[in-house]
């Protein structure tokens, strides 16, 4: 690694930094579009990782080629694969929301209601000491 | 030949997947693919585990590219071993499925089931024997793509609340780890496992420890450790019984040997490790307390899950071969106990009509609970709580042995939280007994004679006899166990058997 190239290494800083902040947020579209940033950040640091640019890999060749001239054209090769990766589930990320908002009516990201059903019976249990239930829940409520 | 065996267990089922998708007009057709190719790839899956325990590692490389650049497949005890229980496990839960398809008659399992599940099984033994950590990425790319469809069949609005969680947690953790890997290879200009065990020593420390880290967060995601977790209980219990008990049983066993082997081969360190002991208490802890607040019989056993990682991660932390040993016997453990548990449960949910087992307990729902289910669960039960003479124990016994052997603070507190949880999750199990089987117990067999019942009932019964012989064979598994971590420790033989030559392991 000789030098690094400051414009892409802010730039893959600063698809990181929208991504993970949309990745936050409530609305599954921005959680969508979060994931789009962060898998173009991390397909561009991986193209980076190769170094710095060069002559196209593959073509040319013979014996007396210097190897240092070339792009290192494993990491595009890792990049070509991430990026149809990334592509192929952003697809169904994007009809999961749609099915979603379909369902719903609305496209946020919804509570476990799990937890508060937990509280609920062991306050049923706390209301109604009955034995059916176990002494657990009563104790968690008390 | 010998080649053959270790490209055989992934391109097998990636085939009939494709085979799966042509004939997809018919069920019946589907389901003798599948089983056809399974069936296969688990015959091919022991040869390959009898081969490689007799002459040692075997590495394929994919045509016949040298390794520092080209794609290996390595097949070494660990993965050999791990990849024949996992295929035993998924051709269990596939039965159980069609015999479930068959109980309910409705629409049942839909026709993407069939093919997703056979790309899931390509993805898992691509993971076991991936020899470069891209391969890795590919082959977790591949089950995940499987899981999320599987996760997401038939999606109602719950379904697909949970499908949600669980694809943007494993997609988030996937492009961290394409992160990972793009800072390991502008770091060493390798991504090729072996390689980097050799390259790795060059790093300064603080780089290698970030990287460490990082990789250890990446697959703490998938393996859900504490704090990481929270997406599992959340998301594995809405799935049908027993798509949740194949996520359960491989899912974050994958995770956890990704973990083993690089935390391992690549960042090999002397000592304990204060970072995994410490990530160890939480998880055991953590998921063991959450289980016990749990009224949902799958979420309760979703957070027996959680906590038992921790047991994984416990040998991990003192990273010598006695410690590694009792992981490896542990993942052994799990991989059959968990299916079990969860396969049990889907039982007790369609005899019962509900997965609350306060309701359960009232006597609300239907009461045709089995006497086998209960037998069933019994075994499968106290088994996780680790009692002898069954595989549980073992494996705990492997952990505890080690922490003694090893001595330190560390060592002692591992050791302590895990006793602690083996406690409460005898408790777990209890309160799950009580409210399946204590109202219900002594009345006579009301099960509904429908075709299929048999089948579920005998997958869950083939599981629990694994189970057992896992705990009968305990003196061969764990010399087995203890090579494959010595393997594991001194990964010189990885090393020359991969970038050496072929067969040069050991």
């Amino acid at each position: 690694m000789t030098s690094l190239d400051v414009t892409m290494a802010l730039v893959v800083g600063a698809l990181f930094a929208a991504g993970v902040h949309l990745l936050l947020q409530r609305s599954l579209m921005r959680i969508v579009l979060g994931i789009i940033l962060l898998g173009h950040g991390a397909n561009l640091l991986l193209l980076e990782a190769g170094g710095p640019l060069g002559e196209p890999p593959i073509t040319g060749g013979g014996p007396d080629v210097d190897v240092d001239a070339y792009s290192d054209p494993l990491p595009q090769a890792m990049a070509l694969t991430a990026i149809v990766i990334t592509f192929g589930v952003t697809t169904f990320l994007l009809a999961l929301s749609h099915r979603s908002w379909r369902l719903t009516g609305h496209d946020e990201v919804q509570n476990d209601p799990e937890d508060r059903r937990i509280g609920d019976v062991a306050e049923r249990a706390d209301d109604d000491p009955a034995p059916h239930l176990p002494p657990e829940d009563r104790r968690d409520a008390g | 030949m010998r080649l053959a065996l270790v490209a055989l267990p992934v391109l097998v089922p990636l085939l009939a997947a494709g085979l799966s998708l042509i004939v997809s007009a018919s069920t019946d057709r589907q389901r003798t693919v599948t089983l056809t190719a399974l069936a296969l790839v688990l015959a091919d899956a022991i040869a390959l585990l009898a081969v490689v325990e007799r002459d040692g590692t075997i590495v394929v490389r994919a045509g016949d590219w040298a390794p520092p650049l080209g794609v290996v497949l390595v097949a070494d005890l660990l993965a050999a071993m791990l990849l024949a229980l996992a295929v035993l496990v998924a051709l269990a839960v596939l039965l159980f499925a069609v015999g479930q398809d068959n109980a309910d008659r409705g629409p049942g399992i839909t026709v993407p089931y069939h093919p997703s599940y056979l790309v899931l099984v390509a993805g898992i033994a691509l993971a076991f024997l991936a020899g470069d950590l891209f391969n890795l990425f590919v082959a977790f790319e591949m089950l995940l793509s499987a899981s999320y469809v599987l996760i997401t069949l038939d999606a109602g609005a719950g379904r697909v609340r949970a499908g949600m969680t669980y694809v943007i947690t494993s997609l988030t953790s996937s492009l961290l780890f394409l992160t990972a890997l793009g800072l390991v290879y502008s770091a060493l200009g390798t991504v090729n496992l072996a390689d980097l065990a050799v390259q790795a020593e060059r790093l300064p420390p603080g780089l290698r420890t970030a990287l460490s880290l990082m990789l250890l967060v990446v697959f703490g995601i998938k393996a859900a450790v504490v704090p990481l977790h929270f997406w599992l209980p959340d998301s594995y219990p809405t799935a049908p019984a027993p798509i949740t008990a194949v996520f359960a049983a491989l899912l974050t066993k994958v995770g956890v040997y990704a973990m083993v082997r690089t935390e391992s081969l690549v960042f090999p360190r002397d000592g304990s490790w204060w970072v995994a002991a410490v990530l160890a208490v939480a998880t055991m802890l953590v998921g063991i307390l959450g289980a016990i607040a749990q009224d949902d019989i799958n979420r309760l056993l979703s957070f027996t899950l959680v906590s038992h990682v921790g047991f994984m991660i416990f040998g991990l932390a003192l990273s010598d071969v006695a410690g590694l040993t009792g992981t490896i016997l542990y993942i052994l453990h799990h991989i059959t106990a968990q299916a079990t548990l969860f396969l049990v449960a889907g039982l007790i949910v369609n005899a019962a009509g509900t997965a609350e087992l306060s309701r359960m307990e009232r006597g609300e729902g239907a009461r045709r609970v089995h006497g086998v289910t209960a037998l069933l669960f019994l075994v499968g039960g106290l088994s996780m709580a680790g009692i002898p003479p069954l595989s549980g124990f073992v494996a705990k016994f492997a952990l505890l042995r080690a922490a003694a052997a090893h001595g330190g603070v560390a060592a002692y507190l591992l050791a302590g939280a895990a006793l602690v949880t083996s406690v409460l999750t005898l408790y777990a199990m209890v309160r799950v007994w009580r409210g399946a089987f204590s109202p219900g117990l002594g009345e006579p067999l009301r099960l509904r004679r429908r075709p299929g019942v048999v089948l579920t009932m005998s997958a869950a019964v083939a599981m629990t006899l694994t189970g057992l012989g896992l705990a009968a064979a305990a003196g061969p598994l764990a010399d087995m166990g203890e090579r494959a971590a010595t393997e594991l420790v001194r990964p010189a033989g990885y090393r020359d058997a991969v970038l050496v030559g072929e067969g040069a392991g050991r």
